[in-house]
């Protein structure tokens, strides 16, 4: 197997037998990004230098006898989603009004991520401020689902989960506001995660949706990214949204069983909806149907109020972005496009620099919340979520996690609903109640369609309940094989000799 | 909910976002259909359901009165589109 196919854990476990390095290991994956980065396009800005650096001080460290075993991610190369501050390197959001962004500070999950050697190679493609599922409203380019180029790799982590699929990094970060980690997961036939809401410190990522974002792993099993998550997840005095609990061993939880025995798995009507497609039903139900055969008891569940979901997610999501991004106004960073005056400046600077999908969000939010609307939209949406996550709060009672699909389809063709932003927004609709009732949520792979594009299987659990969904997850993954398959890239044409440092476009 | 082109510029205004008439017209219709759907939260029962700003138990997290260093002005600075003598330069901001 190649070494950029490795998982994670396997990568720490050839590293600590001396069977290889980290600047082995970074390298192989830098000339896999040769390979198919031309392909697929995951990566906004790559930093092959500054990773070959890190991946010199990591394989030091870890033969001065460093590696105690608090250096959990020692050598391991990962992509790190373009919405979240690493120092030194641009964060453009995959936004034009921040294309010449670079943060004079790392964000709270890239120091802790650093802190255990892990190496870092770059940041990937992103809708424009993690608005999207697509990744198609990145104002840089589309990324190319590495199953099928002609597919989006879904969004808005697509850059993400693409390279995790591609083998151009063994792990990512990425964020979930609406189910940008699990779908684009779901789409790229990788594992992704969502934390509960102030699991991970939003410290140094871009907000969109203060109340719904949260950072969280893809990878490609569960092991990792139990592993990705505990290196970032916990108490941080500078987010004030981040949760004073203990963080759990949570790969420990999950080598302690192999089975289900006593896991009560509910199923939600609500989500098995007419109109989706027939074989991403099937494949979810034949995984409960392992689910079963490994001991789960499997119940229904009621959640009446998941309709309600996109509505309250697209007015409360947007009207919380629309104060979000008044920020960028040309004065302290970003674009700054020059009008007559102060005011004309900032309309100029914004209307130039944000994209369409990042412009209807701000208003349809500016709208939300405007005199004499905002009972009407923004507080009836408030007290709908409140019922959402009653729905869940109550299943919870009763059942450990709630299985349901990702999305209703496999990863669409690039361009196919990019004209009715309605439409797109549809793909959220099994994803979006998780941010609402602020829950944690794993998406695996659990089978393909007829044309080969990967289904994903969704297990959420409660607030903080990270370890059932784990332990689930990867007992269900370890009885089946979809997450051994890898796809099948062309080789593109070399990029340039010398891989731009810094900055890729 | 059909927006009228007045309530476009009228959002446009309070967020400060210069359009073109295409984008007016194209988001005039484009949020009046995103609202219309919308709608149906107006058919559920939340006349006892108080409103969910945040999912956490937390409130006004404290911490104590201590200074602590900031970041430096430089690194303050480093990305500002205009900046002269350590500050920001911006036009006026009141006539």
């Amino acid at each position: 197997m190649a070494l950029y196919d490795l998982t994670i854990h396997e990568s720490l476990d050839l590293m600590r037998r001396g069977e290889t390095t980290s600047v082995e290991l970074t390298q192989a994956v830098l000339d896999r990004i040769v390979q198919v980065e031309n392909s697929v396009q995951a990566y906004l800005t790559l930093a092959p230098e500054w990773a070959l650096e890190q991946a010199h001080q990591a394989d030091e460290r870890r033969a001065r006898g460093d590696a105690d075993g608090s250096a959990s991610l020692l050598g391991v190369p990962l992509a790190i989603k373009d919405v979240l501050c690493v120092e030194g390197l641009p964060c453009t959001c995959g936004s034009r009004i921040l294309e010449d962004f670079v943060p004079p500070y790392s964000a709270t999950a890239i120091e802790r991520l650093r802190a255990v050697g892990a190496v870092l190679l770059g940041k990937t493609n992103t809708d424009e401020f993690a608005m999207g599922s697509s990744t198609e409203n990145s104002a840089y380019f589309t990324t190319h689902n590495p199953w099928n180029l002609e597919r989006v790799p879904g969004g808005s982590s697509g850059g993400s989960a693409a390279a995790v699929a591609s083998g151009m990094a063994l792990g990512a970060f990425g964020t979930d506001t609406g189910g940008s980690i699990r779908q684009p997961a779901s789409f790229c036939g990788v594992v992704g995660l969502k934390p509960s809401y102030g699991r991970v410190s939003r410290y140094g990522l871009v907000a969109f949706a203060s109340s719904l974002d949260q950072i969280g792993p893809l990878a490609r099993d569960v092991r990792d990214a139990a592993l990705l998550l505990g290196v970032v997840a916990g108490h941080d005095p500078r987010d004030s949204t981040c949760m004073p609990l203990a963080v759990p061993d949570y790969v420990s939880a999950l080598s302690a069983c192999h089975d289900l025995k006593g896991i009560r798995v509910g199923v939600p009507r609500e989500y098995f909806i007419s109109g989706m497609q027939p074989e991403v039903s099937e494949a979810v139900r034949a995984a409960i149907e392992v689910m079963h055969k490994l001991g789960a008891e499997v119940r229904e569940v009621n959640l009446p109020h998941t309709d309600y979901g996109l509505p309250v997610y697209y007015l409360l999501a947007p009207a919380e972005a629309s104060a979000n991004l008044a920020r960028y106004d040309g004065v302290r960073y970003g674009l700054r496009v020059d009008g007559d005056a102060m005011w004309d400046t900032m309309r100029r600077t914004r209307g130039a620099g944000f994209g369409n999908e990042v412009k209807r969000r701000i208003m349809l939010g500016t709208y939300a919340l405007s005199a004499g609307y905002y009972d009407a939209y923004y507080v009836k949406a408030q007290q709908v979520r409140t019922l959402i996550k009653g729905d869940f709060d109550a299943a919870f009672r009763d059942v450990d996690v709630v299985v349901c699909p990702v999305a209703p389809t496999t990863a669409f063709k690039i361009g196919e609903k990019t004209d009715d932003p309605l439409h797109m927004y549809l793909s959220d609709v099994f994803t979006l109640n998780c941010n609402l009732a602020g829950i944690c949520g794993i998406s695996v792979p659990c089978g393909f369609d007829d044309a080969g594009m990967p289904i994903g299987l969704q297990i959420m659990g409660s607030a903080f309940g990270e370890e059932a969904v784990l332990r689930a997850a990867h007992a269900y993954e370890q009885a089946t094989e979809w997450h051994t398959r890898k796809p099948e890239i062309p080789i593109g044409e070399h990029l340039e000799a010398s891989l731009a440092e810094e900055v890729d476009e | 909910m059909k927006l009228t082109l007045a309530q476009v510029e009228h959002i446009a205004e309070l967020a400060k976002l210069a359009l073109s008439d295409d984008e007016k017209a194209r988001y005039q219709e484009q949020l009046s259909a995103i609202l219309e759907y919308a709608e149906r939260l107006q058919t559920v029962d939340t006349s006892a359901i108080s409103p969910t700003a945040t999912v956490l138990p937390l409130r006004t997290v404290m911490r104590t009165d201590e200074p602590r260093d900031s970041m430096s002005r430089e690194d303050v600075l480093v990305n500002a589109p205009q900046a002269e003598a350590d500050c920001f330069r911006v036009q006026a901001v009141l006539d």
